[in-house]
Protein backbone atom coordinates (compact mmCIF):
# COMPACT_ATOMS: atom_id res chain seq x y z
CA UNK A 1 0.00 0.00 0.00
CA UNK A 2 1.97 3.20 -1.14
CA UNK A 3 -0.73 5.79 0.55
CA UNK A 4 -2.26 5.69 3.89
CA UNK A 5 -4.04 7.99 5.70
CA UNK A 6 -4.30 7.52 9.17
CA UNK A 7 -4.38 8.72 12.87
CA UNK A 8 -1.07 6.81 13.83
CA UNK A 9 2.44 8.01 13.92
CA UNK A 10 4.82 6.17 11.55
CA UNK A 11 8.41 4.94 11.85
CA UNK A 12 10.62 7.31 9.05
CA UNK A 13 13.49 4.72 9.64
CA UNK A 14 11.68 1.58 8.73
CA UNK A 15 9.50 3.19 5.68
CA UNK A 16 13.19 4.47 3.88
CA UNK A 17 14.34 0.99 4.69
CA UNK A 18 11.26 -0.63 3.12
CA UNK A 19 11.76 1.67 0.17
CA UNK A 20 15.33 1.02 -0.58
CA UNK A 21 14.82 -2.86 -0.36
CA UNK A 22 15.01 -3.02 -4.16
CA UNK A 23 18.64 -3.04 -5.23
CA UNK A 24 18.09 -1.41 -8.51
CA UNK A 25 17.36 1.69 -6.14
CA UNK A 26 20.01 3.76 -6.09
CA UNK A 27 18.64 6.64 -4.36
CA UNK A 28 15.66 7.69 -1.64
CA UNK A 29 14.19 11.25 -0.77
CA UNK A 30 11.97 11.95 1.90
CA UNK A 31 10.26 14.60 3.41
CA UNK A 32 8.65 14.63 7.03
CA UNK A 33 6.37 17.58 7.60
CA UNK A 34 5.90 17.94 11.67
CA UNK A 35 4.24 20.14 13.81
CA UNK A 36 5.78 23.78 14.46
CA UNK A 37 4.92 25.28 18.03
CA UNK A 38 4.38 28.96 16.62
CA UNK A 39 2.40 30.13 13.62
CA UNK A 40 1.70 33.56 13.00
CA UNK A 41 3.35 34.92 15.51
CA UNK A 42 0.69 32.30 17.69
CA UNK A 43 1.84 29.85 20.23
CA UNK A 44 -0.31 26.62 19.06
CA UNK A 45 -1.03 23.93 21.58
CA UNK A 46 -2.29 21.36 19.49
CA UNK A 47 -3.53 21.06 15.53
CA UNK A 48 -6.36 19.40 14.11
CA UNK A 49 -6.01 17.80 10.97
CA UNK A 50 -9.87 17.23 8.79
CA UNK A 51 -10.01 15.56 5.53
CA UNK A 52 -12.45 14.26 3.33
CA UNK A 53 -12.45 10.53 3.55
CA UNK A 54 -13.09 8.96 -0.03
CA UNK A 55 -11.36 11.76 -1.87
CA UNK A 56 -8.27 11.62 -0.12
CA UNK A 57 -7.12 9.02 -1.19
CA UNK A 58 -7.96 9.43 -4.66
CA UNK A 59 -6.78 12.85 -4.83
CA UNK A 60 -2.95 11.47 -3.02
CA UNK A 61 -3.21 8.59 -5.65
CA UNK A 62 -3.48 10.60 -8.49
CA UNK A 63 -0.71 12.92 -7.61
CA UNK A 64 1.34 9.92 -7.45
CA UNK A 65 0.58 8.90 -10.42
CA UNK A 66 1.53 12.24 -12.78
CA UNK A 67 4.78 11.87 -10.79
CA UNK A 68 5.31 8.41 -11.85
CA UNK A 69 4.32 9.80 -15.34
CA UNK A 70 6.75 12.92 -15.39
CA UNK A 71 10.10 10.90 -13.73
CA UNK A 72 10.80 7.31 -13.60
CA UNK A 73 10.73 5.74 -10.04
CA UNK A 74 10.71 2.55 -8.09
CA UNK A 75 8.33 3.22 -5.64
CA UNK A 76 7.06 5.91 -3.74
CA UNK A 77 5.39 6.39 -0.42
CA UNK A 78 2.79 8.88 1.31
CA UNK A 79 1.62 8.53 4.72
CA UNK A 80 -0.76 11.34 5.77
CA UNK A 81 -2.03 11.66 9.55
CA UNK A 82 -5.59 13.13 10.86
CA UNK A 83 -6.74 13.75 14.07
CA UNK A 84 -4.89 15.77 16.83
CA UNK A 85 -1.26 16.29 16.95
CA UNK A 86 0.57 18.07 19.06
CA UNK A 87 4.48 19.99 18.74
CA UNK A 88 7.02 17.90 17.13
CA UNK A 89 4.41 15.19 16.11
CA UNK A 90 5.04 13.91 12.76
CA UNK A 91 1.99 14.98 10.16
CA UNK A 92 3.15 14.01 6.55
CA UNK A 93 5.85 11.87 5.37
CA UNK A 94 7.10 11.32 1.38
CA UNK A 95 9.17 8.62 -0.26
CA UNK A 96 10.58 8.48 -3.42
CA UNK A 97 12.95 5.62 -4.39
CA UNK A 98 14.53 5.71 -7.90
CA UNK A 99 17.90 4.63 -9.84
CA UNK A 100 19.56 8.41 -9.32
CA UNK A 101 18.92 11.47 -7.03
CA UNK A 102 17.93 13.77 -9.72
CA UNK A 103 14.14 12.18 -10.46
CA UNK A 104 13.82 11.52 -6.40
CA UNK A 105 14.16 15.18 -5.76
CA UNK A 106 11.99 16.80 -8.28
CA UNK A 107 9.70 14.02 -7.48
CA UNK A 108 9.46 14.15 -4.03
CA UNK A 109 8.70 17.76 -3.99
CA UNK A 110 6.28 18.00 -6.81
CA UNK A 111 4.33 15.32 -4.63
CA UNK A 112 4.30 17.90 -1.87
CA UNK A 113 3.65 21.05 -3.94
CA UNK A 114 0.70 19.14 -5.19
CA UNK A 115 -0.56 17.51 -1.81
CA UNK A 116 -0.48 21.33 -0.35
CA UNK A 117 -2.90 22.39 -2.70
CA UNK A 118 -4.76 19.27 -4.47
CA UNK A 119 -5.14 17.08 -1.59
CA UNK A 120 -9.11 17.71 1.23
CA UNK A 121 -7.00 18.47 4.28
CA UNK A 122 -7.65 21.10 6.85
CA UNK A 123 -5.46 22.21 9.43
CA UNK A 124 -7.42 23.65 12.82
CA UNK A 125 -5.01 25.16 15.20
CA UNK A 126 -5.68 25.86 19.04
CA UNK A 127 -3.28 28.53 20.02
CA UNK A 128 -3.70 30.30 23.80
CA UNK A 129 -6.13 33.35 21.14
CA UNK A 130 -8.72 30.35 20.88
CA UNK A 131 -8.93 27.98 18.03
CA UNK A 132 -8.86 28.97 14.49
CA UNK A 133 -8.55 27.03 10.72
CA UNK A 134 -5.01 27.65 8.93
CA UNK A 135 -5.39 29.85 5.96
CA UNK A 136 -3.94 28.55 2.70
CA UNK A 137 -0.80 30.25 1.61
CA UNK A 138 -0.68 31.95 -2.00
CA UNK A 139 2.99 30.30 -1.88
CA UNK A 140 1.81 26.87 -1.89
CA UNK A 141 -0.42 27.55 -5.17
CA UNK A 142 2.79 29.31 -7.07
CA UNK A 143 5.14 26.43 -5.44
CA UNK A 144 2.69 24.32 -7.51
CA UNK A 145 2.26 26.03 -10.51
CA UNK A 146 5.45 26.34 -11.17
CA UNK A 147 5.79 22.54 -12.26
CA UNK A 148 2.23 23.41 -14.74
CA UNK A 149 4.80 26.08 -16.49
CA UNK A 150 7.98 23.67 -17.07
CA UNK A 151 10.47 25.78 -14.41
CA UNK A 152 11.61 22.78 -12.70
CA UNK B 1 -32.44 16.04 -10.16
CA UNK B 2 -31.14 15.06 -6.79
CA UNK B 3 -27.88 14.97 -4.98
CA UNK B 4 -25.77 14.72 -2.12
CA UNK B 5 -24.11 17.66 -0.78
CA UNK B 6 -21.20 17.52 1.51
CA UNK B 7 -19.49 20.47 3.50
CA UNK B 8 -16.06 20.93 4.97
CA UNK B 9 -13.82 23.24 7.63
CA UNK B 10 -14.46 26.40 8.32
CA UNK B 11 -17.35 26.03 5.37
CA UNK B 12 -19.04 23.00 7.70
CA UNK B 13 -18.89 24.94 10.98
CA UNK B 14 -20.26 28.71 8.93
CA UNK B 15 -23.01 26.50 7.64
CA UNK B 16 -23.79 24.23 10.92
CA UNK B 17 -23.72 21.41 8.54
CA UNK B 18 -21.76 18.61 7.29
CA UNK B 19 -24.48 17.03 4.46
CA UNK B 20 -27.09 17.15 2.96
CA UNK B 21 -29.36 15.38 0.53
CA UNK B 22 -30.89 18.19 -1.50
CA UNK B 23 -33.63 18.22 -4.81
CA UNK B 24 -32.22 20.74 -7.11
CA UNK B 25 -34.66 22.84 -9.61
CA UNK B 26 -33.91 22.42 -13.47
CA UNK B 27 -32.29 26.09 -13.77
CA UNK B 28 -29.40 24.80 -11.63
CA UNK B 29 -27.05 22.57 -13.88
CA UNK B 30 -23.58 22.51 -13.15
CA UNK B 31 -21.43 23.59 -9.56
CA UNK B 32 -21.58 27.13 -10.07
CA UNK B 33 -25.29 27.11 -9.96
CA UNK B 34 -25.69 25.26 -7.46
CA UNK B 35 -22.74 27.53 -4.94
CA UNK B 36 -25.74 30.34 -6.29
CA UNK B 37 -28.60 28.43 -5.18
CA UNK B 38 -27.00 27.82 -1.72
CA UNK B 39 -26.12 30.96 -1.04
CA UNK B 40 -29.52 32.13 -1.96
CA UNK B 41 -30.41 30.66 1.23
CA UNK B 42 -29.82 34.11 2.47
CA UNK B 43 -27.91 34.52 6.40
CA UNK B 44 -24.77 32.65 6.46
CA UNK B 45 -25.27 30.77 3.38
CA UNK B 46 -24.81 34.34 1.02
CA UNK B 47 -21.94 34.92 3.90
CA UNK B 48 -20.31 31.29 3.72
CA UNK B 49 -20.59 31.55 -0.38
CA UNK B 50 -20.40 34.88 -1.63
CA UNK B 51 -18.65 34.95 -5.29
CA UNK B 52 -15.70 36.82 -3.33
CA UNK B 53 -15.17 34.18 -1.16
CA UNK B 54 -12.44 31.58 -1.69
CA UNK B 55 -14.23 28.47 -1.95
CA UNK B 56 -13.10 25.03 -3.94
CA UNK B 57 -15.60 22.00 -5.09
CA UNK B 58 -15.43 18.68 -5.69
CA UNK B 59 -17.87 16.41 -7.99
CA UNK B 60 -17.31 13.11 -7.23
CA UNK B 61 -14.82 13.03 -5.18
CA UNK B 62 -12.54 14.81 -7.95
CA UNK B 63 -11.55 18.65 -7.35
CA UNK B 64 -14.10 20.99 -10.52
CA UNK B 65 -14.49 24.24 -11.66
CA UNK B 66 -17.69 26.06 -11.49
CA UNK B 67 -18.60 25.34 -14.87
CA UNK B 68 -18.25 21.44 -14.02
CA UNK B 69 -21.95 19.87 -14.95
CA UNK B 70 -24.03 17.72 -12.54
CA UNK B 71 -25.33 14.83 -12.78
CA UNK B 72 -28.46 12.94 -10.82
CA UNK B 73 -26.96 10.77 -7.62
CA UNK B 74 -23.82 13.12 -7.50
CA UNK B 75 -21.88 13.87 -4.51
CA UNK B 76 -21.25 17.23 -4.53
CA UNK B 77 -18.60 19.35 -1.67
CA UNK B 78 -17.84 22.76 -1.18
CA UNK B 79 -14.51 23.55 1.20
CA UNK B 80 -11.81 26.58 1.74
CA UNK B 81 -8.57 25.94 0.00
CA UNK B 82 -7.01 23.13 1.35
CA UNK B 83 -4.07 23.06 3.93
CA UNK B 84 -2.94 19.86 4.51
CA UNK B 85 1.12 18.99 4.48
Amino acid sequence: MSISVQTADFDAGAEIAALRADPSVGAVVTFVGTVRDINEGDSVSSLTLEHYPGMTEKALADIVRQARERWTLNAVRVIHRVGTLRALDQIVFVGVAGRHRGACFAACEFIMDYLKTQAPFWKKEATGRGDRWVEARDSDDEAARRWESGQE
Amino acid sequence: MNVDILYFASLREALGREREAAELPETVRTVGELRSWLAGRGGAWAAALAPERAVRAARNHTMVQASERLQAGDEVAFFPPVTGG
